[in-house]
């Protein structure tokens, strides 16, 4: 294969892409090869270099600083940027108690998670687990469910404390439980005989405030991604993701990418999951409704009924914010918000180890699941903003599901994804994550201490490229955590 | 030359390529940052000797509540009020009014949970809910700075129970009125044998405690500025390289002019639409805060410091040491131009019909259009600013990170 044609949107070039993920899958990946994706040569198109360099294509911001995260899309018409900063102030103010003056952000709880999304996407970025066992999670939440299914195929809340545990309320309401880890050091050791340590984590829930959870009740603890380059993962074709499917594992590279189809409450239908940590939300505007409600007790015409079950009846008596209490005008300007956040461009570009970790990255089967890059709608077309279509972007993601073995499983299926899948979560900006969160805890529910430690819970259809990891000599351990790092 | 003069008049300008050979000495740069402290230091020391008017004059009505020692506070409160507006353009570059340890959250959060300090009512006429730390004695037995402190933003959270806007809620209370702010009775604070209003006792001491507080974290930032004390963040700046002083000046201002008071703060409230979207919302002085905000950017970008009459009353520009000056000797007319723009944005500003929560209704375009007046306005002078650091070599400036 040689590197030819300019970047075009469509079958051609999805087919292309998952061609050479199949390639690379089964060990045929050199790095030119995979240079076909997204590369051009002498038709001023950019190359792959400078094409990834720039990771969300337009919506790409110079930045290295603590802000990495949090700039609007430089192209933003003036209309779009006003509208940003009103989201941004939805996003970063606390919501109050009601009845409050403020009658636009009144209507916080009554029982909650935070009081602003920005109290745990801090600077929208990624929330960590308790530091210390005798902390009581905050960024980090637990979603709870019994067996069945809810009306449209979502997970059964449990019936007295509802889909997500609310360690807060407002006053004279009573906050639901507290949520501690404790973790057990498990020690493994690479090929080279270097030794390593994972963090188990043992979950606990405390100051249950109206007793004990349903005995058959199913936990998901989940810490808050960063929210920057979303509008770009939105722009990706429902029929691209879908395309890259391989439920059946037909090629028999041991990973299969399965699609969650989940259901959209705007549009009524069930359509291809994309968003959380399962895949569970469809949307932008709905994850965001979602969170919302789940985590800061606001409502919007998605969502409209408090989240206080029927044994809750002081959280049932007390006062809302109006009905709802984010109004649609203002659930479309966080939306937009979110669309508009752009991704920091690429460190070290053209550095001799991040190239090398590139490779790696593809020899060892990474790219399998965090597939490099994508083309979003084309230009045109009726699908999302115009601003995002048509860009070439390099999130590391195919947006599936996965199973992740037993060490990561949470036990709860949601919609179509199992208790052992996941999503597969994008990996753009992660290496500034440390500049602008001030920590690297990564996965799920951020057991893991950085790249390495993520790398090495892999299991299920990830074993085998953890396993190609741990064979790795220390340089190449360290490209690849280099890689990690500057994309 | 001729034909950079010519091309500077555009929007764009062309010193930025040479500003090292062409623009202001090294001399000129230092003294403009020795001057910019020297603005910040007065606009601090100004804003706190208003700040301790109010703690007497809240102190005198706390002691003799009554109508006329009511409105002598809340003069006081708009005094203060109006002299600390002028001071946000030395806030976005992690200075020691916003940065690391820095008190801006505790002076001047917004929104304020004041269903978290106090009784509130959900409409005009509707029954008190009695809620609050101050109707909370059991679970909130002591009302001292400290617990205060400890619940405003607590573990990560944004119960907004201190600062400017407190102080403004308890003295003039939820504003249910189309024509004027809010109308708290001095009967909430009458104690012992008078009291009207339950736990006005608790009520009086969390004004005081948060009055006080309001005073400290002044004297915190002003130390941080005074002249001649070894360590201070205004020893540190006049040591530093002043083009990495001037970068901090202008991100300031670019990010006041460009994200905050722009975007976050006036085109906000005008799609938001809702009554009381707005910061001052208790005592209807939001078209003040507006005015005091542009006057920052004017300030700063003048050298000077004052009043709303009298603008240079604390500091007067000198010929050689404003940014107009330093960016005149880059490019005459991008200065011009600059200072025009920021003269538009005050002019704007002015214009916002008050009460604000009226003007800022889809019941009168004519306020609307104002109010969008003034946000494009400043939406201009952001570029203008953007261009004026440029031309002195100070490139990618980042205005887009409000609060």
């Amino acid at each position: 294969v040689t590197t030819t044609g300019t970047i075009r949107a469509g079958a051609a070039q999805v087919a292309a892409r998952l061609i050479i993920a199949v390639l690379c899958r089964v060990g045929l990946c050199a790095v030119g090869l995979c240079a076909v994706v997204g590369c051009a040569q002498d038709d001023g198109q950019p190359t792959q270099d400078e094409s990834s360099a720039r990771p969300g294509g337009a919506l790409t911001v110079e930045v290295t600083n603590d802000t990495a995260y949090a700039l609007p899309a430089p192209k933003a018409s003036v209309e779009q940027r006003r509208s940003f900063f009103v989201g941004n102030s939805l996003f970063s103010n606390s919501w109050v108690t009601a009845p409050s003056s403020v009658v636009g952000r009144d209507g916080l709880g009554p029982t909650f998670n935070a009081a602003a999304c920005a109290s745990c996407h801090v600077r929208d970025g990624r929330g960590r687990p308790p530091l210390a066992e005798d902390e009581a999670a905050s960024d980090l939440l637990l979603r709870l469910s019994v067996p069945g299914d809810g009306e449209h195929g979502e997970p059964a809340p449990d019936p007295v404390y509802g889909g997500q545990l609310n360690p807060r309320a407002v006053l004279g309401v009573e906050a639901e439980g507290q949520l501690f880890v404790r973790y057990a050091e498990a020690p493994g050791v690479y090929a080279d005989g270097a030794p390593y340590s994972l963090r188990v984590p043992t979950y606990e829930v405390l100051e249950l405030a109206f007793g004990p959870l349903d005995p058959q009740v199913m936990m998901s603890p989940r810490v808050p991604p960063a929210v920057a380059g979303l509008g770009l993962l939105e722009a990706i074709r429902a029929q691209d993701i879908e395309a890259g499917a391989d439920p059946d594992d037909l090629d028999g590279d041991g990973i299969s990418g399965r699609v969650n189809h989940v259901w959209s409450a705007r549009r009524g239908r069930v359509e291809v999951g994309r968003f959380g940590w399962k895949a569970n939300q469809p949307d932008l505007e709905q994850q965001t409704a979602g969170a919302f409600l789940g985590d800061i007790g606001v409502t919007t015409s998605l969502f409209p009924s408090e989240n206080c079950t029927s044994a809750q009846a002081l959280c049932l008596a007390a006062p809302t914010g109006g009905a709802p209490e984010l109004e649609d005008d203002s659930l479309a300007h966080v939306t937009l918000y979110l669309h508009l956040l752009a991704v920091p461009a690429r460190r070290r570009v053209g550095d001799e180890e991040v190239r090398r970790g590139e490779a790696l990255f593809r020899e060892v089967g990474c790219g399998g699941c965090h597939v490099p890059t994508w083309q979003t709608a084309p230009a045109g077309s009726d699908e999302g903003l115009a601003l995002l279509q048509g860009q070439t972007i390099w999130p590391y993601t195919d947006l599936l599901l996965h199973d992740m073995g037993e060490g990561l499983a949470d036990g709860r299926p949601d919609f179509e994804a199992s208790g052992s899948e996941w999503r597969t979560p994008p990996l753009w900006g992660l290496g500034l994550q440390q500049v602008v969160n001030g920590h690297m805890f990564l996965l799920h529910d951020g057991r893991a201490r950085g790249f390495e430690e993520a790398i090495l819970w892999h299991g299920g259809e990830g074993q085998r490229s953890r396993d190609a990891f741990t064979q790795l000599d220390a340089a190449s351990r360290a490209a690849l955590l280099a890689f990690l790092g500057a994309i | 030359m001729l034909v950079c003069a010519a091309l500077s008049a555009g929007a764009v300008s062309c010193a930025e390529d040479d500003a090292a050979t062409q623009g202001p000495t090294a001399t000129q740069r230092q003294g403009a940052v020795t001057h910019y402290a020297a603005v910040v230091y007065a606009s601090y020391q100004e804003s706190a000797a208003r700040v301790d008017a109010l703690k007497v004059a809240i102190d005198a009505f706390l002691d003799a509540p009554s109508a006329q020692t009511h409105q002598a506070a809340k003069d006081a409160w708009n005094s203060a009020r109006e002299v600390y507006g002028q001071t946000e353009g030395f806030r976005f570059y992690d200075g020691p009014i916003d940065g690391a340890g820095g008190p801006e959250d505790r002076i001047n959060a917004w929104p304020l949970d004041e269903n978290f300090i106090d009784y509130t009512r959900a409409g005009a006429g509707l029954e008190v809910q009695l809620t609050g730390i101050i109707n909370d004695p059991t679970a909130y037995p002591e009302i001292t700075a400290e617990a205060l402190i400890a619940h405003n933003t607590a573990s990560g959270e944004k119960n907004i129970s201190l600062g400017f806007h407190a102080v403004e809620f308890l003295l003039w209370g939820q504003d249910f009125n189309a024509d004027g702010p809010g109308d708290r009775a001095f009967t909430d604070y009458l104690t012992g044998a008078d009291a009207t209003a339950p736990n006005s006792d608790r009520r009086a001491q969390y004004l005081r405690v948060a009055t006080a507080q309001l005073q400290a974290d002044l004297q915190q930032v002003l130390a941080a500025w005074a002249p001649d004390v070894a360590g201070n963040y205004r020893a540190q700046m006049s040591a530093e390289d002043p083009d990495l002083a001037l970068r901090k000046v202008f991100q300031g201002m670019g990010t006041l002019s460009g994200a905050e008071l722009s975007q976050q703060r006036a085109f906000t409230a005008y799609a938001q639409q809702d009554q009381e979207e707005e910061h001052s919302c208790f005592s209807d002085t939001t078209h003040r805060d507006m005015l005091a905000n542009a006057l920052s950017l004017q300030n700063i970008f003048e050298g000077r410091a004052g009043t709303f009459e009298d603008a240079t009353r604390f500091i007067s520009p000198s010929a050689d040491t404003s940014l107009y000056a330093l960016i005149s000797a880059a490019d005459p007319a991008l200065a011009d131009r600059i200072r025009a723009e920021l003269q538009a944005a005050v002019d704007a500003a002015k214009a916002i019909p008050a009460p604000f929560d009226q003007a800022i209704l889809p019941s009168n375009p004519e306020g609307r259009a104002k109010l969008l007046a003034f946000v494009e306005s400043l939406e201009e002078a952001t570029k203008g600013l953007v261009a004026g650091a440029a031309a002195l070599g100070i490139k990618d400036l980042n205005t887009e990170l409000a609060e």
